[in-house]
C-alpha cells in the first residue's frame, strides 16, 4: 500500500503548543517522519536593548524573558553583573533571594506540570489546582515587591527592600499547604493507569544524547544524570542547605514529570531551611543608580527551572553593558526535537512538548 | 396498554365518550362528543409524545448547564453563573448565539448527506424515550425487546458520524470520522455482550420486567457487567476518557469541523442526550429504575434522582481523567473488556444453571450470585491487566526509513 | 490491578468538589491586595518636588515629560524649579518604580489601583499638575517608602496622605523649615571612588 506522506503546518496558534511555537511536521498516516521548528514569533530584540540602557535598568528587560519564573532570571543577571563588578551582597540578601528563587521554582514547575496534564486531556482540571497553588506564590511575590509577575525584585548588591511583616507567616502558611497540596497532585496523577500508559516509554533520550547536544535542567536530570548547579558550583547561599537532587532513570516523558514535582518537595525544604537560618541585617548595598563597571567581560549563571540560564556580559566602563547575551536554556533544551519526535505518533508529539516545558518568552528572548 | 399506562388512561379516559366495556374506562362520558371517539387515542398518545419529549430536551439542554458548573466545582472555580440567576439561561444564551450563527456549507461537500447528518444523529436518541419505565404505570410502550431496541437505536448515530465525516470536503474529517466509527463499533460488542448476563438472570427483552425482577439492585448480582457498561457508555458517547475523536488538543480535527450554528448545535445536543439517556438505561438495567426504598416519594422522582446520580458519575470522570490514545482506546476494548464479558456471561449462566431450576430466582440465590460474581471480576479484572501490561512494552517507537 | 489509580484520584477530585470554590467574584468582591501593591496612579505631591525630572531620566522608557522654567526666587542653592508641566503617560508604562525608586525628595509615590483604562490613548496621559490643583485624593502605595509602612498607612482605607506626612526626612524646599546638612561631605563619601563624576 503506498503511503503518502502529508505535511502539516502545525501552527503558531495552537492550543496546544505553548506559547507561539510553529511545527511543520511530515506525517505518514500518523507517524511523524520528518519535523522543521520555526520560532521568532515572539522575539522582541530583548539583547539588542540591553546596549541602549543602563545597568539597572536591563532588569526590567530581564523579568520578561521567561516570564513564568521571573526571579531567576533577575538572579542571574544580577550575579553576572556583581561578579563584573566585584562586589558581594549581604548576607540576609543572599538569603532572601534563594527563597524567591524557589518560589519561582515552584511557581514555574506548577505551570509546567498543569500544562502537560492539560495536554494529556484531563480537561484542565490539574491545570486549575495548579493555578490555585501559584496564586498563593503571586500574592507572596506581591507582598515582597508589588507585582506578581514582573517583579524587578533583585538589583546589583543585594535586594531591592526588605520584607514586610507579614511576609513570614503567609510564607509559613504557604508551605505547609504546598506540601499536602503536592500529595494530593501526586495522588492525583502519579498512579494514574492513563497517565502512565501515555507517557512512559515515550520519547525516551539517554544521558550521551543529552550531554551532547548541551542539556540542562530537569530534562538531564530525568536521564539520570545528577547535575544541578546549585549542589555542583554553588552560588549564593546554597553551600549552607542541605537538599537532594531528584534524578529519573529513564529520560522519558514520565520520568520528566516525575522529576519536577520532587523538584518541588526539595524546594519546600531549601524555603523552610532558609526561614531558620535568616538573620536581621542590611539588605542592599550602597552602590548609585548608575553603576559603572571595570571593563571586561564574564559569565554569571544559575540553576533555573527549565535548565541553566547564563548571562554573558561585555562591558566597557560605561553605564550601560556594551553586549548581554543571554544563554536560554530553553532554546537549547529544543536541540533534541529530532530524536524525541520522529518515529512517535502525534499524540506522543503532544505530549513531548507539553513535558520539554520549554518558554517562548525565553527561546525568543 | 390502556389500563397499564395511568397518564394515558387517564388522559383517554377524560376525553372519550362511548363503550366502557372496550375502553376500560369508569365514567362513559368525555369531554369529545360520541362521533370523534377516535380521536382521544391520538390526542392521548401525541399528548405524551409532546411532554416526554419536551421535557428530556429541556433536561437535555439543562444537562450542558449542569456539566458546566459542576466541571468548575470539581475545578474549585465557579461555572457561568451571571446569565440569569444562577447562570440558568446559559443554554438559552448558547441557542441563541448558535442560531444566529451563519450556515456555511463547503463547496465540495455532499449536500444532501451534509443537511441530513445532524438530523439523524438526534433522532435515534429520542426514539429511546419511547421504552424508558420512568415510573411505576408510566412508561410509553412496553416493548418485549426493548433492551435490543434501545441499544440498536443508538448504534445508528455511527452511521450519522460516519456521514457526516464523509460529505464535508475536509480530509481531516474524514479521518476523524473514520477512527470515531472504529471506536464505536469495537465498543458495541463489550457492551451488548455485559447485558446478556442481565438478560439471563431475568429471561427477558423486556425494560420493564427487568425493572420488576430487581429484588435487589443488578449492580450487586452483576459488577463486571456494570464497569463494561459504565466503561463502553462512555466510549459510545466518546466522553472522556475515550474522546480522542473531537479532542481540542489533537492535530487531527473532529468529524464536526465543517458544522457551524444550529447543526453543531444538533450533534452537541445529541451527545448530552445521549448521556442522559446512557444513564437512563443504565439505571434500568442496574440500579433497579424506579424503585425505592421510600414508598411516599413517587417513583418517577426516583427514577429521576438515579438518572442524574449516573449523569454526575459521567461528569466525575469527564473532571478527573486524561485521555487515551487511539491504538489504547481499540487494545482496551478488544484485549480487556470483551473477555471479561465473556467470562461474565459463562459465570452467569453457570449460575442460572445451578440455582434458577424452578424459574425464579430468591433473594438469598441472589445474594449468592452476587458474591461469586465480586470474588471472580476482581479475578479477572487483575488477570487481564496483567495481560494488558500497562507499564512497559506500551509505547514503541517506529523506525523511520525515509 | 488496574483501576485503583483511576479510583484515586476520582476521590481527589471529589474531595475538591466539596470545599468551597477558589474564586472571587470580581467586581463585587476583590482579591487582597498588599499595600505594597504597584498601581497604575501615581501620587505625586507638588509641594516636595523640585523639578530635579531624575524621574524622567531613570525611566526605561521616557513617558515621563517634565518642562521646567529658572524660578522667580533666585536663592542659590537648593531652591525648586517652576514646574510648567509634568506628565506620565500610562499607555506605555510598565510599572517597574524605577521614578519612585530614584526620586531624592520623596515626591513620587505609586498608585495603588489598576482600574485606570480608559477609551481613548489621550486620556491615558496624567496631567499630574492637574489632578494635584484639583484635589484628587492620593492613596499612595508604600512601595520603597518605609516611612508609610512605619505610619502603618493602607492604602484602600480612603484615608488621604498629606505631603508633610508622606516624606522619609524632613526636607523642604523652603529655606526658613530646611534642616542643616553637609551636601558635599555626603556627595564625597559616597561617590568618591565610583568612577567619573
Amino acid at each position: 500500500m503506498n503511503n503518502e506522506l502529508m505535511t502539516v503546518n502545525f501552527g503558531p496558534q495552537h492550543p496546544s503548543t505553548h506559547g507561539v511555537f510553529r511545527l511543520r511536521i511530515t506525517l505518514d498516516g500518523e507517524t511523524v517522519v520528518a519535523l522543521e521548528p520555526v520560532f521568532g514569533y515572539l522575539h522582541r530584540g530583548s539583547e539588542k536593548l540591553a546596549e541602549e540602557r543602563t545597568y539597572t535598568q536591563v532588569i526590567t528587560l530581564t523579568d520578561r524573558m521567561d516570564y513564568t519564573s521571573a526571579m531567576t532570571n533577575n538572579q542571574a543577571y544580577v550575579l553576572s553583573c556583581e561578579k563584573l563588578m566585584g562586589v558581594n551582597p549581604p548576607v540576609r540578601a543572599q538569603y532572601l533571594r534563594v527563597i524567591s528563587a524557589e518560589l519561582s521554582r515552584i511557581a514555574s514547575h506548577l505551570i509546567g506540570t498543569g500544562f502537560l496534564i492539560n495536554d494529556l486531556g484531563a480537561f484542565i482540571t490539574p491545570l486549575m489546582y495548579c493555578f490555585r497553588e501559584r496564586e498563593r506564590v503571586l500574592e507572596l511575590f506581591e507582598m515582597l515587591c508589588g507585582a506578581r509577575i514582573t517583579l524587578t525584585y533583585m538589583r546589583v548588591g543585594g535586594v531591592f527592600q526588605d520584607t514586610p511583616k507579614e511576609f513570614w507567616p503567609a510564607l509559613n502558611n504557604f508551605l505547609t499547604d504546598m506540601e499536602y497540596h503536592l500529595d494530593e497532585y501526586e495522588s492525583l496523577l502519579t498512579g494514574n493507569e492513563i497517565l502512565l500508559s501515555r507517557t512512559k516509554g515515550v520519547s525516551s533520550i539517554n544521558t550521551d544524547q543529552a550531554l551532547n547536544a548541551s542539556i540542562t535542567g530537569p530534562i538531564l536530570r530525568s536521564t539520570g544524570y545528577d547535575w544541578d548547579l546549585r549542589s555542583v558550583d554553588p552560588y549564593e547561599i546554597y553551600n549552607r542547605v542541605n537538599f537532594e537532587v531528584p534524578t529519573g532513570t529513564n529520560g522519558d516523558n514520565f520520568d520528566r514529570y516525575i522529576v519536577r514535582i520532587k523538584e518541588m518537595r526539595q524546594s519546600l525544604s531549601i524555603i523552610k531551611q532558609c526561614v531558620e537560618q535568616i538573620e536581621p541585617g542590611n539588605v542592599r548595598l550602597d552602590l548609585p543608580f548608575l553603576i559603572r563597571p571595570d571593563a571586561g567581560e564574564t559569565y554569571g549563571r544559575v540553576e533555573s527551572p527549565k535548565g541553566e540560564l547564563g548571562f554573558y556580559i561585555i562591558s566597557d566602563g560605561s553605564i550601560s553593558p556594551y553586549r548581554c547575551k543571554v544563554r536560554p536554556p530553553s532554546l537549547i533544551n529544543l536541540t533534541l526535537l529530532n530524536e524525541m519526535i520522529v518515529g512517535w505518533r502525534v499524540a506522543d508529539m503532544i505530549v513531548t512538548l507539553g513535558s520539554l516545558d520549554f518558554n517562548m518568552g525565553e527561546v525568543d528572548r | 396498554m390502556l389500563s397499564e399506562n395511568l397518564w394515558f388512561h387517564n388522559i383517554y379516559c377524560f376525553l372519550y365518550t362511548g363503550d366502557t366495556g372496550v375502553s376500560g374506562c369508569a365514567d362513559s362520558t368525555g369531554l369529545l362528543p360520541e362521533s370523534l371517539n377516535w380521536m382521544p387515542y391520538y390526542i392521548a398518545g401525541f399528548s405524551m409524545v409532546l411532554v416526554l419529549i419536551n421535557i428530556f430536551m429541556a433536561f437535555g439542554a439543562l444537562y450542558t448547564y449542569a456539566e458546566r458548573r459542576l466541571i468548575g466545582r470539581f475545578q474549585s472555580r465557579v461555572g457561568p453563573n451571571r446569565t440569569g440567576p444562577f447562570g440558568i439561561l446559559q443554554p438559552v444564551a448558547d441557542g441563541i448565539k448558535l442560531l444566529t450563527k451563519e450556515s456555511m456549507i463547503p463547496d465540495d461537500a455532499d449536500k444532501p448527506v451534509y443537511n441530513l447528518a445532524p438530523i439523524i444523529m438526534l433522532i435515534p436518541v429520542i426514539l429511546v424515550v419511547a421504552v424508558l419505565p420512568v415510573g411505576e404505570g408510566t412508561f410509553m410502550t412496553d416493548l418485549n425487546i426493548a433492551l435490543l431496541f434501545a441499544i440498536s437505536i443508538t448504534a445508528l448515530t455511527t452511521i450519522a458520524i460516519f456521514m457526516a465525516g464523509f460529505s464535508t470536503g475536509n480530509r481531516f474529517a474524514m479521518l476523524g470520522a473514520m477512527r470515531a466509527v472504529a471506536q464505536l463499533i469495537s465498543y458495541e460488542v463489550p457492551v451488548v455482550l455485559s447485558t446478556v448476563g442481565i438478560i439471563l438472570l431475568t429471561g427477558s427483552l423486556s425494560l420493564v420486567d427487568v425493572v420488576e425482577a430487581q429484588a435487589i439492585p443488578f449492580i450487586l448480582v452483576q459488577p463486571l457487567a456494570f464497569l463494561i457498561f459504565l466503561i463502553g457508555g462512555s466510549a459510545e458517547m466518546n466522553r472522556t476518557p475515550f474522546d480522542t475523536v473531537e479532542a481540542e488538543s489533537e492535530l487531527i480535527a473532529g468529524y464536526h469541523i465543517e458544522y457551524g450554528g444550529m447543526k453543531f448545535a444538533m450533534f452537541q445536543l445529541a451527545e448530552y442526550a445521549s448521556v442522559l439517556i446512557n444513564s437512563a438505561v443504565i439505571t434500568t438495567l442496574f440500579l433497579s429504575g424506579w424503585d425505592g426504598p421510600f414508598s411516599f416519594i413517587p417513583s418517577p422522582i426516583w427514577f429521576l434522582l438515579k438518572m442524574f446520580f449516573m449523569a454526575f458519575c459521567f461528569i466525575w470522570i469527564r473532571a478527573t481523567l486524561p485521555r487515551l490514545r487511539m491504538d489504547q482506546v481499540m487494545s482496551f476494548a478488544w484485549k480487556f473488556l470483551l473477555p471479561l464479558s465473556l467470562i461474565n456471561i459463562f459465570v452467569t449462566a453457570l449460575e442460572v444453571l445451578i440455582f434458577g431450576v424452578n424459574g425464579s430466582f430468591t433473594i438469598s440465590d441472589l445474594w449468592i450470585m452476587s458474591g461469586i460474581n465480586f470474588i471472580v471480576s476482581i479475578i479477572g479484572i487483575m488477570i487481564f491487566s496483567k495481560i494488558l501490561e500497562i507499564d512497559s512494552g506500551f509505547n514503541t517507537q517506529f523506525k523511520v526509513t525515509v | 490491578m488496574y483501576g485503583l489509580g483511576i479510583v484515586k484520584g476520582l476521590f481527589v477530585t471529589l474531595k475538591n468538589f466539596v470545599r468551597k470554590p477558589a474564586t472571587i467574584s470580581y467586581p463585587e468582591q476583590r482579591a487582597p491586595q498588599h499595600s505594597r501593591f504597584r498601581g497604575e496612579e501615581f501620587a505625586w505631591y507638588e509641594e516636595r518636588c523640585t523639578g530635579c525630572a531624575s524621574c524622567a531620566k531613570f525611566c526605561p522608557l521616557g513617558i515621563i515629560h517634565i518642562v521646567t522654567s529658572p524660578s522667580e526666587e533666585n536663592i542659590p542653592e537648593g531652591d525648586s524649579y517652576k514646574l510648567e508641566a509634568f506628565d506620565i503617560d500610562i499607555a506605555r508604562c510598565m510599572f517597574c518604580g524605577f521614578c519612585v525608586e530614584v526620586c531624592p525628595y520623596d515626591a513620587l509615590f505609586m498608585g495603588s489601583g489598576f482600574e485606570e483604562a480608559q477609551y481613548s490613548r489621550q486620556d491615558l496621559v496624567l496631567d499630574k499638575i492637574k489632578d494635584q490643583r484639583e484635589g484628587k485624593n492620593k492613596s499612595p502605595s508604600t512601595w520603597f517608602r518605609p516611612q508609610l509602612e512605619s505610619q502603618k498607612y493602607l492604602p484602600l482605607a480612603g484615608q488621604e496622605m498629606k505631603w508633610d506626612d508622606a516624606g522619609r526626612e524632613q526636607w523642604s524646599y523652603h529655606p526658613a523649615k530646611r534642616p542643616k546638612k553637609d551636601l558635599l561631605s555626603w556627595r564625597n563619601k559616597n561617590f568618591k571612588n565610583k568612577g567619573g563624576n
